[in-house]
């Protein structure tokens, strides 16, 4: 009876980390640019049938496919900010939520258009059903611990980059006080840009293992987002290290709610979030 | 003034429809310390802002080494050598002292002014640098804020109103660095509502009033009384 429970424990910890990587992008553009993108769920969508493009119609392997993306996410990322998001920015909350509300729309039902309703998913090939006994009965997938450990990797990768470079400290700054930033001669539109190509290339990366991993349709991007808003509210806005936390917990809670009954696993997750935040409404680990 | 480093000429700076400066003339050279005078509302930070361009329309010329800045961006002003130490010291409060003075070098035009030398001036920065600035006192953010656009290397430092709101102990710190700068060659405005402090530092002044010049000469040549009458437009 316990191995059940450590074995659901243990899947909700990996699941974690993929919704750690959903919200990664989202919680840089929510705790340090200061805006939520709605379309955030969609963009990883987008990204995910570019990668089912790149496999299945012409063939790359998965892994050149991602890496294919990932530049392309990083200019798609920057040009989308400062072609169109730089135009709403700092014109209060309301406009960049319309704008980027009118985003989802337009991807979802271009994809729509493009691909149909279908349920897709990027075939990975062995790895995808490998798995690592970890004795007491409790088996880990290759694919999921990879991710996990990734989402580990980036986030680290983000902190460094935000906390020990100098581009870091420019986008802080501007987050501050982009009036200051623009009253001294910093390019602050150029350095929204760059923070932007950045949720591009963390975008990318959680599309290629969401693609493997689980199946996409058209529509799967709000249900994307609102998993990456809940484990950045439940991490604490701003915290990246935090974000992780809350991926995992919704994980958890999920893989315990799934435990009792299958239609309980999504209901279990939303349930966490709201109870935390209600009693810590900051989140566990806010940056201050 | 044909050898001025600053050469601003009938100055009008607009916000959609209210005017706050009414043809303007300043000039600064290099190496001098020009004091502009004047009470809340005069027109000393739109000055100040129209030199970084940061407002919305002007009329007039603001030549700076023969460059017409009106029709430079903020960032190619601030590379060409004009380093703006904003009111109300408007440092990024979760940036490390040393994050917000490493960004005050990098947007500058480079120079010999380095952190030695900085830290040299202003030694509690370098016991504080590791701190984030929102923890420092108001004349420890001051004299950061000084710190940022020094690295800069500028040839033109603006500063406005940097006594405003801090200890005696604090402001003469920073108006003993002051001269210090302008003696390497720097070209000073200082734009000031302290009177006395002004005109003790300054090699011109110039008073404010609505928008408008009403006075200007030398320090030396002028008594307070005579700027105050000026100051208030009695």
């Amino acid at each position: 009876m316990a191995a059940i429970w450590i074995n659901q424990i243990v899947q909700g910890v990996l699941l974690g980390g993929l919704y750690a990587m959903f919200a990664m992008g989202l919680s840089l553009s929510i705790g340090v640019m200061q805006f939520v993108n709605i379309a955030h769920g969609d963009l990883i969508v987008l990204v995910s049938f570019l990668l089912l493009t790149l496999t299945s119609g012409l063939g790359l392997p998965p892994l050149l496919a991602a890496a294919i993306t990932l530049p392309i996410a990083f200019v798609g990322g920057f040009l989308l900010q400062r072609l169109l998001l730089q135009r709403v920015l700092g014109k209060g909350v309301l406009p960049i939520i319309l704008v980027t509300f009118g985003l989802s729309i337009i991807i979802q039902n271009g994809l729509l258009s493009a691909y149909g309703a279908d349920t897709r998913k990027v075939a990975g090939g062995a790895i995808e059903t490998a798995t690592i006994p970890i004795g007491g009965g409790v088996n880990i997938g290759v694919l999921p611990f990879i991710i996990f450990l990734s989402a580990i990797v980036l986030i680290f990768a983000l902190d460094r980059l935000l906390y020990h470079t100098r581009l870091g400290a420019r986008i802080r700054a501007v987050s501050d006080d982009v009036a200051t930033a623009n009253l001294i001669g910093l390019k602050s539109a150029r350095i929204y840009a760059v923070a932007m190509g950045v949720v591009g290339a963390t975008i990318a990366i959680s599309a290629a293992f969401m693609s493997v991993w689980t199946n996409f349709d058209p529509s799967s991007g709000p249900s994307r987002l609102l998993v990456a808003f809940e484990a950045v509210v439940l991490g604490g806005l701003g915290s990246l290290w935090g974000t992780l936390v809350g991926g995992v917990a919704l994980g958890v809670a999920q893989a315990i709610g799934a435990q009792f009954d299958a239609a309980w696993q999504i209901l279990a997750g939303h349930i966490l979030f709201l109870v935390i935040f209600v009693i810590r409404p900051q989140g566990l680990f806010p940056r201050n | 003034m044909s050898d001025a480093l600053l050469n601003i000429e009938n100055l009008s700076v607009f916000y959609g429809e209210f005017r706050a400066l009414f043809g303007v003339d300043i000039a600064v050279k290099a190496g001098e310390i020009v004091s502009m005078i004047g009470a809340n509302g005069a027109g000393k930070s739109s000055l100040l802002k129209a030199i970084v361009g940061q407002v919305g329309r002007i009329e007039g010329r603001i030549a700076f080494d023969g460059d017409d800045l009106a029709r430079l961006s903020t960032p190619e002003i601030v590379a060409r050598g004009v380093a703006l130490v904003p009111e109300g010291r408007r440092l990024f409060p979760s940036l490390t002292v040393e994050e917000n003075l490493t960004i005050g070098q990098e947007i500058g035009r480079g120079g010999d002014l380095g952190f030695d030398e900085i830290y040299r001036y202003f030694p509690i920065l370098w016991e504080k640098r590791r701190q984030k600035t929102r923890e420092l006192s108001g004349g420890q953010q001051q004299m950061a804020a000084l710190a940022r656009a020094l690295l800069a290397n500028p040839r033109l430092l603006l500063c406005d109103e940097i006594s405003l709101g801090l200890a005696p102990v604090a402001i003469a710190a920073l108006y003993q660095v002051i001269p210090t700068i302008r003696d390497r060659g720097v070209a000073i405005l200082l734009v000031e509502q302290d009177i006395t402090r002004a005109l003790a530092v300054a090699d011109r002044f110039y008073c404010l009033l609505g928008g408008r010049v009403n006075l200007s000469g030398l320090p030396r040549e002028t008594t307070r009384e005579t700027v105050a009458h000026h100051y208030f437009g009695g």
